[in-house]
């Protein structure tokens, strides 16, 4: 599994896998920014049907412009959101920046 | 649902026991004391908890940071320790992160997946905390939630918004309203709302 490090740039993966998921429909594909790394948990992904969650792996807190996540945002480009992303779910983004 | 089977939030007239959700709540409840999952003193032990959460502990937490700079810091870096320090235990499996506003950042807090709130400290959330209109809405048009708040962030500030997609519980740190330079630590504690530790509100104080 990749690790990332504050200050990279990341992907969400587009991924469809159904159950208990803790990445949101509307973050799915979007890119931002590592802000920081939260610290390593069981997956709940796992634990939510009663399995370890086992190993822990590194959860981050991620960064996304707003303006990258809604076409039609109402605010500043400043605004911005923080979702809290396991890294299974998150990819490398080496492509432009928006 | 056993007639032997008698609670004291059962009592007729308390509307909890009307709507179907309540029904199955209280269908689940009994098996799981059918089977022994869980005990009645557990149960209560439980909704004791709860109910001895409130915003007020967040409104103190609040005051306290803003009259004591140190703590302002602990609160920031340790919300757990800091809060155990005017007595609040909010230990437990998940974590606390305080996220501060200032002159230039207002941070709003919501749980698009469910209704993850930092009940450990604040009890639990308002009835429209778990909307589906609001956990859709805070994300995409933040400004706009804020403005039926009441809330117009001055211009220049921007809207950061957490999403509590992990085991992070958030609470926002407000900024102390102008005017209350003499205010002691309980008066401030009253202008601290509810709404102003989740961000859809900021306190007030209304010179005169």
């Amino acid at each position: 599994m990749t690790t990332f490090e504050p200050g990279d740039r990341v992907r969400v993966r587009p991924s469809d896998k159904t159950g208990h998921v803790r990445t949101p429909d509307y973050l799915k594909g979007k890119t931002g920014w590592i802000e920081s790394v939260r610290g390593e948990f069981r997956n709940p992904e796992d634990l939510a049907y009663g399995l370890s969650g086992r190993p822990e792996r590194p959860l981050y807190k991620v960064g996304f412009r707003q303006a990258d996540l809604w076409g039609d945002y109402e605010g500043p480009a400043d605004d911005y959101l923080y979702a809290d992303v396991y890294a299974h779910w998150l990819e490398r983004y080496e492509g432009e920046t928006v | 649902m056993s007639d032997a089977h008698d609670h004291p939030h059962e009592e007729a007239g308390s509307g909890r026991t009307s709507s179907p959700y309540a029904a199955r709540i209280r269908a689940i409840e009994t098996l799981l004391l059918e089977k022994s999952v869980l005990t009645e003193a557990e149960i209560q032990d439980r909704i004791s908890y709860m109910e001895a959460r409130s915003p007020a502990n967040g409104a103190r937490l609040v005051a306290r940071a803003w009259v004591d700079p140190e703590f302002k810091a602990r609160l920031l870096s340790d919300t757990k320790g800091a809060a155990m320090e005017l007595g609040i235990d909010a230990s437990g499996p998940v974590e606390f992160v305080v996220v501060e506003n200032t002159p230039k950042t207002h941070n709003l807090i919501v749980c698009t997946l469910c209704s993850c709130y930092p009940r450990a400290i604040l009890g639990r959330p308002p009835d429209w905390y778990k909307s589906f209109n609001y956990r859709s809405r805070a994300v995409k048009e933040p400004r706009a939630v804020m403005r039926e708040f009441g809330f117009e962030p001055p211009d220049g500030v921007e809207i950061v918004v957490h999403d509590s997609t992990a085991d992070m519980r958030y609470m926002v740190l407000p900024m102390r309203p102008p005017g209350t330079e003499d205010m002691d630590e309980e008066e401030l504690a009253a202008l601290v709302t509810r709404d102003s530790l989740i961000g859809t509100d900021v306190p007030r104080y209304l010179v005169g």
